[in-house]
């Protein structure tokens, strides 16, 4: 049986996109192949960054001879028939076989396929794959009308077997396959003739090209942990810029070099990112003191003077860009430490941050106030919040910052220490960013965590009071995210609040602030009051009558704040919550069971609700005990249709015939006992598991007692007992919403 | 052994030397645009001539202007105003990284010492609607050019594709040369009577541009110009195919470019002004772009843009 050897030889491929390519080349072209009928018993893809490489062993020589049988129409039937399905079959009428079966003489068409040689498959099914291959970005080039990811230069296609090996007659836009390849394009340039697999990656090795991903990066690995263990030292682990340098590489050559004494003074961070992001080189520690000295930059290539000018040439442009680090460095300190924090701030006056919501200045005192008002909530000390949220941002106007964004926060965290800030103060310049994705840490210093849920409700609420809302795919200011960080951040810090009001208090803060200057200090005493007591809430009408009619413009747009927008919000966030609750397995149906519950704008509860009502339709008597309140309130919602009045009158015990019927009196008031005080004190799982509990009782009944009796009486007291049922159940989630 | 290139000794040889390479190779020798504009991508021997069916191959320097990236002549390797080395073939030739590297060769980097890489970059410039992809190239850790199969220009996809390549030159040479400080580079050869360095030519007007781009250029007047230079690129482009006078069909495509190159200018001085605030730069990006779009539009409605009659 053949082997298959496949090799797209082409421009630099993105590292990223390497691995990848290599998948799907080996996922199309086999199942290309089988879906033909070539079988095969093994097969492997590699990549460099000029080629994707495939090799399928053990494939049939050709493809199975097919037999199908196709039953036809009656010999007698109308012409018409005949001819269609002699269309179908692809026969003529001589080629058909009559047959004699019960209701007559019947057409058959026996059709054969024979079976095509591999080369002829290979051939269709590389065209197919090479135009069809999902890359992440393709392009053209010269004339062609060809899409690759670069330019696509060269294809090798050899089939081998013991009797030697050939090449599959393939072409595509003049690109003809053939048994050559080229080595590295500096060290073997030149083609090179292949015969199968083994011999194309042996000599692809003898030309400086080492075709496997994973052994590259475990050469680079290697010997980068060599040369930084020969000195004492250790490469700080980075898995992804591995992955990422074995892509740019074909020949590894690791060389390690010193970073100057200068520069040794920078935060190790800025060291880090400053060679990843710009040079992809790794960083190198010094375990005794921590300090990161050297770097490890891997080479393309071998030179005669051991790689000296390379590294020269690396170090050099590693100390203009670390001039320029340490240059914002120090220029920072020097205003952090003299000025403060506020220089900076004061300067993001002049940065909009929307244009229908001011400047980044703006928005910091508007999500400063907030935080001051969360911190009831949170338990942080009030004034360290406001502190918190008045410099959190202030790092976005140092020099550090707009030169390499990814440290903002890190680089507010140092620069705050600098200023002689409080710890807290500190620490929350870098978290309040936090989180950022689904699997970022939530931050849980109560002031860090404080000023990370002012920003996002802030954030949120901005947009949504000049309506500029998520819509399908697009998502610019990444609302999205944001109401998931709000969501994470109450969760993982069980906090208890009425978010509505936070959000009324907010949006009403953003919609004065478009009205331009209002009085301060009233304006902050009303939407305190909001936020603590909600925007109906008794005090606010204090302040408002104390005001008697001299009340500013502004103060109609309180007092006519209507609470669609925050009702829409609200709305959002629990959209974003349902698919975070989804992929924690919770069903969508229990999410809304829960949210139609009162209180709903209190997340924590919400989500300790949804997840009790989770576990508990994971049990059998849970599920059955939904069937029976179904069961319950079918019934009752037709008779309270065909009678006209709510059965809620209370059933009594003494009309009670059947001993499963006073058996269901007696669960029920038990379970009553027992769920009340577990709903007071919000255990939804003892309320749950009590509820569960009425289970065979509520069988029983059902099974033992016809609800609808003749004698109107009984059948009254059943329903207004049905009622009861209903109403336990109805106390813990809208079990109407389970499905199923 | 082949002989290696010598070393050059000056920024002045370094350029010499890529025109040589390029004229040999068959471009197009071209000059500078006379215009203000942001990267050599601007001249319309790429913008324009990316565009249609007809071959083109040229070459040049342009002149770049980034009136952000302003620091009064005191930064190592940032300025205002700096050269391009633009190469633009169309279509793209097979051997284009080949001839590439030959340009390194001819400026003195001795392919067997060094190494040259291609990492992932794609281009786009939203004010001309265009993108393409290629790479950075990297010599020894260094961004040394930029390599692009352009795809799409002012909104038309390119068929066929030109292969763009872009060398910032002072960072080239001041690698080549081995130069820290671009102030200190030499202009032309330090052994000439009149030796100069690139301090001696371009220091003071770092010093005179940074000064006006960031404070004193009349940002009123500048968005009065904006807006002219809008208004006059769409005027001219409204004008007939046929010219009334010659009855001949002239498309002021090029004309029309001009003030589409002008408003791109104008903007980037708004900007480093510090006018313009986030989402309005949006808005004047989109704006530059449609004028690029029309200009696109027309420029293939004309003979060098592949139209026939």
């Amino acid at each position: 049986m053949p082997d298959l050897l496949i090799e797209l030889f082409s421009e630099e491929i993105p590292a990223r996109m390497q691995a990848r390519a290599a998948e799907d080349l080996k996922k199309r072209v086999t199942d290309g192949l089988v879906e033909a009928g070539l079988t095969y018993v093994g097969a492997a893809a590699f990549s460099t960054p000029r080629r994707l490489t495939l090799t399928v062993q053990g494939l049939l020589a050709e493809s199975p001879t097919l037999r199908e049988e196709r039953k036809g129409p009656r010999v007698d039937a109308p012409e018409k028939a005949i001819e269609g399905f002699l269309r179908g079959a692809g026969l003529t009428r001589d080629q058909l076989e009559e047959r004699d079966e019960k209701k007559g003489k019947v057409f058959y068409a026996v059709i054969e396929k024979p079976g095509r040689p591999a080369a002829e498959i290979i051939a269709e099914v590389l065209d197919a794959t090479i135009r069809n291959f999902p890359w992440p970005k393709s392009m053209r080039w010269g004339a062609s009308s060809l899409r690759w990811v670069r330019p696509l230069h060269r294809i090798t296609c050899v089939l081998s077997d013991e009797g030697g090996a050939e090449v599959v007659p393939f072409e595509i836009e003049g690109i003809k396959a053939g048994n050559q390849t080229e080595g590295h394009r500096f060290m073997a340039p030149g083609a090179i003739t292949v015969s199968g697999f083994e011999d194309y990656e042996a000599k692809l090795k003898r030309a400086f090209v080492v075709l496997n991903p994973e052994e590259r990066v475990e050469m680079i690995w290697q010997e980068a942990t060599n040369q930084a263990f020969a000195n004492g030292l250790e490469v700080v682990e980075d898995r992804g810029l591995l992955a990422e340098v074995a892509g740019l590489v074909e020949w590894p050559v690791v060389l390690m070099g010193k970073i100057g004494e200068a520069f040794l003074g920078l935060p190790p961070e800025v060291l880090q990112t400053s060679m990843k992001e710009h040079q992809k080189f790794f960083s190198v520690k010094n375990p005794k003191t921590g300090r990161i000295e050297r770097f490890i930059t891997v080479a393309n290539r071998e030179t005669r003077d051991n790689g000296a000018t390379i590294l020269a040439g690396n170090q050099k442009v590693l100390s203009a860009r670390l001039s320029d680090a340490k240059f914002f460095w120090e220029n920072d300190l020097r205003v952090a430490q003299r000025q403060g924090l506020e220089a900076w701030t004061d300067r993001l006056a002049n940065v909009t941050f929307h244009n229908k919501m001011g400047s980044q200045r703006d928005r910091i005192a508007r999500f400063t106030a907030l935080a001051g008002e969360l911190a009831a909530v949170t338990g942080a000390d009030a004034a360290l919040a406001k502190q918190a949220a008045t410099v959190a941002k202030a790092d976005l106007s140092s020099e550090m910052v707009y030169e390499f964004p990814e440290l903002q926060g890190l680089m507010g965290r140092y620069y705050a220490e600098a200023a002689g800030l409080p710890a807290e103060v500190a620490n929350a310049c870098q978290e309040h960013w936090s989180p950022l994705g689904p699997s970022d840490d939530v931050p849980t210093a109560p002031v860090s965590a404080t000023v990370a849920l002012a920003d996002k409700l802030d954030t949120l609420t901005g947009f949504w009071a000049i309506d500029e809302k998520p819509t399908g795919s697009k998502d610019p200011y990444a609302l999205r995210r944001a109401a998931l960080g709000v969501i994470r951040l109450v969760l993982v810090n069980d906090l208890r609040m009425h978010l509505d009001r936070f959000v009324d208090a907010q949006l009403l803060r953003h919609q004065i602030a478009a009205n331009g200057d209002a009085e301060e200090a009233l304006k902050e005493e009303l939407l305190r009051e909001i936020a603590e007591h909600g925007v109906f809430g008794a005090a606010v009408r204090t302040v408002l009558e104390r005001l008697d009619g001299d009340a500013p413009e502004w103060v109609g747009q309180i007092v006519e704040h209507k609470p669609d927008t925050s009702d829409d919000l609200l709305a959002f966030i629990h959209d974003r919550l349902k698919v975070f609750l989804r992929d924690e397995g919770v069903r969508h149906d229990v999410i809304d069971a829960s949210l139609a519950m009162p209180g709903k704008d209190d997340l924590t509860q919400l989500v300790k609700r949804a997840r009790a009502l989770s576990d508990m339709l994971g049990t059998e008597d849970g599920t059955n005990l939904v069937q029976g309140f179904k069961r319950a309130n079918n019934i009752l919602t037709q008779a309270e249709e065909k009678d006209g009045v709510e059965y809620s009158f209370g059933a009594d015990v003494k009309f009670a015939e059947d001993d499963a019927e006073k058996a269901l009196f007696a669960a029920l008031d038990a379970a009553e006992a027992e769920i009340a005080p577990a709903m007071k004190a919000e255990d939804f799982a003892a309320a749950m598991s009590a509820m569960a509990g009425l289970r065979p009782a509520v069988d029983a009944f059902f099974e033992a007692v016809q609800v609808n009796s003749d004698n109107e009486v009984l059948r009254r007291n059943r329903l207004n007992l049905l009622s009861r049922i209903r109403q336990i159940c109805l106390s813990v989630a809208d079990l109407t919403k389970i499905e199923g | 052994m082949t002989d290696k290139p010598t070393k050059p000794r000056s920024f002045q040889e370094i350029i010499l030397r890529l025109q040589n390479y390029w004229g040999a190779k068959g471009c197009a020798v071209m000059q500078p645009y006379d215009m203000e504009v942001g990267a050599g991508t601007f001249h319309p021997a790429t913008t324009l001539r990316s565009l249609g069916s007809k071959p083109w191959a040229a070459a040049y320097v342009q002149p770049s202007r980034r009136p952000t990236d302003g620091r009064y002549g005191e930064n190592p390797n940032r300025l205002q105003h700096y050269y391009q080395y633009q190469v633009l073939i169309k279509p793209s030739p097979p051997d284009l990284q080949a001839l590439y590297l030959g340009s390194l060769e001819a400026i003195g980097i001795d392919m067997d010492m060094h190494d040259i890489r291609f990492v992932e970059d794609d281009w786009e410039s939203p004010t001309l609607g265009a993108w393409g992809l290629g790479w950075e190239v990297w010599c020894d850790g260094m961004e040394v050019s930029q390599f692009t199969y352009f795809q799409q220009v002012g909104g038309h996809d390119c068929h066929p594709v030109s292969g763009e390549l872009t060398y910032g030159l002072e960072r080239l040479a001041m690698y080549v040369l081995g130069i820290d400080h671009v102030m200190d580079m030499p202009y032309n050869d330090p052994q000439s009577p009149i030796a100069l360095k690139y301090g001696d030519v371009f220091r003071q007007t770092e010093e005179e541009y940074s000064r006006h781009n960031f404070d004193a250029a009349s940002t009123e007047m500048l968005l009065r110009h904006f807006e002219d230079a809008e208004a006059e690129c769409a005027r001219i482009l409204d004008n007939a195919a046929e010219d009334p006078k010659t009855g001949k069909r002239i498309i002021m495509a090029h004309p029309a470019y001009d003030q589409c190159i002008k408003a791109s200018h104008i903007f980037n001085l708004l900007d480093a002004r510090g006018v313009i605030s986030v989402t309005e730069r949006q808005s004047y990006i989109g704006r530059v772009r449609a004028l690029a779009k029309l200009c696109a539009d027309a420029f293939v409605q004309t003979e060098a843009g592949g139209w026939a009659a």
